[in-house]
């Protein structure tokens, strides 16, 4: 039943994404496009171009989107409380023990040891993009100046995105 | 996001201190899930308990939510036209430039020492090599982060 292991699938996907943002990535491909065998590895890209793009959490995001395309509203509904379920309810349980002992310190420390992890799971997004992602020389011009104009400039990167994308469809129409 | 976050609660509607949204971004960055939506039901939960947090939650997961819907009704349909195509092969590299940056930010910020540079480069290879499940890698960080803490 399509609606069930879709919860299944971003209820762990929630429960696991540590770290926030772009960390999600890995594991939203492991269980999307390696696993269950949902999504190709052009149309994994395609979830990540649509989910940066849209404002709001990307993991969230990602969630709405695979669960629309499998199985309409009803299943971008499922697939967005399963990946929302987990963290809201250890929010729930944390913020319970917090009042007791210092809580705090400790989630400082997790926090600083998870880092070194959440680094790498970047790099292995940017390998998995990059090896998918970049066909040809214009892939490698869009990829640089992109880059130079993040580090450079302090713009939005949805804007740079959308550029990005224009200068795609003049190049490949 | 959290910018806008600490602005809308704590200065303007004054519902949470100055450090109960310290003690919120700590806690959100150290549990799985989005940012924002942890802070959400964090400071839900200090102003109206259970029932707040779940309605913070909703309201910051619905705009996402709607725009997404929106969004896959067009894209699903003319996925195939050539120009939405070519908007996608180009931004994809772009895409590329965004994670590389993060990860620049975020690993000046981590790589703290020898020992943080050692784990990051240890995991990324048996995620790369190995495929171990990401998972893994966080649970290894932690565990090893957590014993050098301890004894530093």
């Amino acid at each position: 039943m399509i609606l069930g292991q879709l919860f299944l699938a971003f209820a762990r996907i929630g429960l696991l994404a540590f770290g926030g943002g772009f960390a999600a990535l890995p594991l939203i491909e492991r269980e999307i496009v390696i696993r269950l065998q949902w999504f190709s590895h052009s149309e994994f890209l395609e979830l990540v171009a649509i989910s940066e793009l849209t404002p709001g959490p990307i993991a969230i995001n990602a969630a709405t989107f695979v669960g629309y395309k499998l199985a309409g509203v009803g299943g971008a509904l499922i697939a967005t409380i399963g990946v929302c379920l987990p963290s809201a309810a250890l929010i729930l349980i944390v913020v319970r023990l917090l009042h007791r002992l210092e809580g705090s310190v400790l989630a400082d420390r997790v926090v600083r040891s998870l880092r070194p992890a959440v680094v790498a799971l970047l790099v292995t997004a940017a390998y998995s993009v990059a090896g998918k992602g970049i066909a040809d020389v214009w892939g490698i011009i869009i990829a640089v100046v992109s880059f130079v104009i993040l580090r450079t400039r302090k713009v939005n990167p949805v804007f740079v995105l959308i550029i990005a994308g224009a200068t795609g469809i003049l190049i490949y129409l | 996001m959290l910018p806008l976050i600490r602005q809308e609660v704590v200065n303007k509607r004054k519902w949470i201190t100055t450090r109960d949204f310290i003690d919120g971004v700590v806690v959100s960055q150290s549990i799985p899930g989005a940012i924002a939506l942890n802070m959400a039901t964090f400071t839900g939960n200090r102003i109206a308990g259970n029932a707040g947090a779940i309605v913070a939650g909703v309201g910051t997961a619905l705009p996402s939510f709607i725009s997404i819907v929106i969004i896959s009704v067009f894209f699903l349909r003319f996925r195939e036209v050539s120009v939405v195509q070519g908007f996608f092969r180009g931004a994809t590299p772009a895409i590329l430039a965004l994670l590389i940056s993060a990860t620049v930010d975020i690993g000046r910020e981590a790589l703290e020492g020898y020992t943080e540079i050692i784990i990051a480069i240890g995991l990324l290879a048996l995620l790369l090599f190995l495929h171990m499940h990401p998972a893994l890698a966080i649970l290894i960080a932690a565990v090893l982060g957590l014993l050098v803490r301890r004894r530093r």
